[in-house]
C-alpha cells in the first residue's frame, strides 16, 4: 500500500490493567471499505474508536504505538481532537439524532464549526441529505423533528449529519444492527455509494454484510488482529484456522 | 370449587387495594380543595381594586396590601436572580464536569444537608452574615440572598436530575461531529433539560414566595406604607403581613378578614407564577418534539 489513509502501527490499548488491543498493524487505502469482524469483546470497536479518539471519553484508557489518519498521528499531543473528528466522521450502532429538526440535525456540525452563512449551510444540508439518499423522503418536512423519522431514516440522517462536515474517513460501528432488513439494505447500498468519496471502516457482526459491502476484511480475536486481506480471500480461503472457524460459524 | 374461591379472593383483594388507593388520592385532592375553598370563602369579600392597590391604613385594619404584594414580588425576583444562575451553573458543573470522586460525594451530601436546614436557621444566618457582617442592613438584597441560598439545593438537584436523564449517546454523537464539551452542553444537552429546569424554578418560586422565617430578620417590615426605592430598602411581604394581621392586629375583628384576603392574594400569585412557568415548560417540550 503506497499511501494508506488509515493506519495502526504497533498499537496497544489498555483499559486500566487489561489489554484490549495487542500490537495492531493495520492499513486501509483511500476509497476502500474495510470490514472489522470478530466475536464480541475482540477489540474491533475499540480500534475503530482509536481513529477518532472516542476512547478518550472512557476513563482509564492508555495507549502505546500509533494510529494515523491522513498522515496525522492521532494520539499526538499537538492534535486538536475536535478538528480530528471533523476529518474522521462516525456513525453509531443506535441511531442518535438530536431532538431537533431534521434540518438542524444536519446543520449541527457546521454550526459548531462556526459556519453561520445561511446559504452555505442550506446548500450543504441539502447536498448531504441527497448523498445519504434521504432527501426525497424528507424534503417537505425539514422543519419537522428528527424523532418522528423511522429508525432506518434516523440512521441515514445520522450519516447525512456526518457527511455535512465533509470528513474524508467514516467510521461505522454496527450501523445497521438495530434496523430491519429493508432499512439495512438501504444503508448497505448507501455505504457502497459513499466509497467513491470516502474511506470507510465498518464494524459488523453480520458476515453477509461484511461480504456484501467490503473490499477488505479484518478478523479480530481476543484483542489481536488475526488476519486482514481481500474480503474474497478471507471468506473463501482464509489463512488462519481461527478466521476459518469464525466465518464458518464454529465459534463466535 | 377451590379454583373459584381463589379467583374470588384474588378479585376481592384487587378491588380493596384499588379502592384504597383511590380513596387516598381523592382525599389528597379533597384537602387541597378544602384549603383553597376555605381561604376563598373567607377572603373574597375584602378583595377589591383598592385592596390590591392601596397602602394599609388605620393600624392595618383598612386600606390595602400593595406594599406587601410589591415586596413579595421583589423578593421572588431578587432571590431567583441570584439562585437560578448559581444553581443551574453548579448543577451543570456537578453533573457534566465533576468526575466521580470523594469530592463529588461531599458536595452532594452538602447540597442535601443544605436542603434539610430549617428555614429559620437560614434567617438567622442571613441576619448575621448579610445584614450585619456585610452591612446590607434589613434590605431586599439581604432577604433575597437569604431566600436564594435556601432554594439553591432545589435548583441544583432538579438541574442535575434533568442533565442525568439526557442519553449519553447524544453527547457522544455531538463530540463525534467535532463539537467541544461546552458546545455539546449548550446546544444539545441543555435544550433537552429546559422543561425540567423550569420545574425546579416553579418549585423554588412557590417556596420563596411563601416563606416567612428567612425574611423575618433580614428584610420584612412590620408596617411600611410606601414602596421600595432601592435594593437596600426594607419591604413588607405577604407571608409576614399575614402573620402580623392574624397575631398582632390592633382590632382583630377587622384585621382577620384582611388576613384571609392576603392569603388569597398570596395563593393567587403563586398559582399565577406556576401557570406562567408551566406554559414555559410546555413551550420547551413542544420545541423538542
Amino acid at each position: 500500500m503506497s499511501n494508506p489513509k488509515v493506519e495502526a502501527k504497533d498499537f496497544n490499548l489498555f483499559y486500566g490493567d487489561s489489554q484490549a488491543l495487542k500490537d495492531i498493524q493495520f492499513q486501509a487505502e483511500a476509497n476502500t471499505i474495510t470490514a472489522f469482524i470478530g466475536p464480541s469483546g475482540c477489540g474491533k470497536s475499540t480500534l475503530l474508536r482509536s481513529f477518532n479518539r472516542m476512547n478518550d471519553l472512557i476513563p482509564g484508557v492508555r495507549t502505546t504505538g500509533t494510529t494515523m489518519v491522513n498522515n496525522i498521528s492521532v494520539y499526538d499531543k499537538s492534535v486538536n481532537v475536535d478538528e480530528l473528528r471533523k476529518q474522521v466522521g462516525m456513525v453509531f450502532q443506535k441511531p442518535n439524532p438530536f431532538p431537533k429538526s431534521i434540518f438542524e440535525n444536519v446543520a449541527y456540525g457546521l454550526r459548531v464549526d462556526g459556519i453561520s452563512d445561511k446559504h452555505l449551510i442550506e446548500e450543504k444540508v441539502i447536498s448531504s441529505l441527497k448523498q445519504s439518499a434521504l432527501w426525497d423522503e424528507v424534503k417537505d418536512k425539514l422543519k419537522k423533528s428528527a424523532n418522528a423519522l423511522s429508525g432506518g431514516q434516523q440512521q441515514r440522517l445520522c450519516i447525512a449529519r456526518c457527511l455535512a462536515i465533509e470528513p474524508s474517513i467514516i467510521l461505522m460501528d454496527e450501523p445497521a444492527s438495530a434496523l430491519d432488513p429493508i432499512s439495512t439494505s438501504k444503508i448497505e447500498e448507501l455505504i457502497y455509494e459513499l466509497k467513491n468519496q470516502y474511506t470507510i471502516i465498518i464494524v459488523t457482526h453480520n458476515m453477509q454484510q461484511a461480504a456484501r459491502v467490503s473490499d477488505r476484511t479484518a478478523f479480530f480475536y481476543m484483542g489481536e488482529l488475526i488476519e486482514c486481506d481481500e474480503t474474497k480471500t478471507i471468506f473463501t480461503n482464509p489463512k488462519n484456522i481461527r478466521t476459518q472457524n469464525y466465518i464458518t460459524g464454529k465459534f463466535g | 370449587m377451590t379454583l373459584f374461591n381463589k379467583y374470588v379472593s384474588k378479585r376481592l383483594k384487587q378491588s380493596i387495594a384499588f379502592n384504597t388507593f383511590r380513596l387516598v388520592s381523592f382525599s389528597v385532592v379533597g384537602i387541597l380543595f378544602l384549603i383553597i375553598g376555605f381561604i376563598v370563602v373567607r377572603g373574597i369579600s375584602v378583595i377589591s381594586w383598592d385592596f390590591l392597590t392601596k397602602m394599609p391604613e388605620n393600624g392595618m385594619t383598612e386600606g390595602g396590601i400593595l406594599p406587601a404584594i410589591v415586596g413579595t414580588l421583589c423578593l421572588v425576583f431578587g432571590s431567583m436572580l441570584f439562585a437560578f444562575p448559581v444553581g443551574v451553573l453548579s448543577g451543570i458543573y456537578m453533573n457534566e464536569y465533576l468526575k466521580e470522586s470523594w469530592f463529588k460525594k461531599i458536595v452532594h451530601s452538602m447540597t442535601n444537608n443544605l436542603a434539610g436546614i430549617p428555614s429559620i436557621v437560614f434567617g438567622l444566618f442571613g441576619m448575621a452574615f448579610f445584614v450585619q457582617k456585610l452591612s446590607f442592613g434589613d434590605s431586599i438584597l439581604a432577604g433575597s440572598l437569604t431566600l436564594g441560598i435556601m432554594v439553591l439545593p432545589i435548583i441544583i438537584r432538579t438541574t442535575e436530575e434533568a442533565l442525568k436523564s439526557v442519553d449519553d449517546s447524544l453527547r457522544i454523537g455531538s463530540y463525534a461531529l467535532g463539537a467541544s464539551k461546552l458546545q455539546t452542553i449548550r446546544k444539545v444537552v441543555l435544550p433537552i433539560c429546559y422543561p425540567n429546569i423550569v420545574t425546579g424554578l416553579i418549585l423554588s418560586v412557590s417556596r420563596v414566595s411563601g416563606e416567612t422565617a428567612p425574611i423575618l430578620f433580614t428584610v420584612a417590615a412590620y408596617f411600611l406604607p410606601r414602596l421600595p426605592h432601592s435594593i437596600f430598602d426594607q419591604v413588607m411581604a405577604l407571608p409576614y403581613h399575614l402573620y402580623v394581621l392574624t397575631t398582632s392586629g390592633t382590632d382583630m375583628e377587622k384585621s382577620l378578614p384582611m388576613a384571609y384576603g392576603t392569603a388569597l392574594v398570596l395563593i393567587a400569585i403563586v398559582l399565577l407564577v406556576n401557570m406562567m412557568a408551566n406554559s414555559a415548560r410546555r413551550y420547551f417540550i413542544k420545541k423538542l418534539k
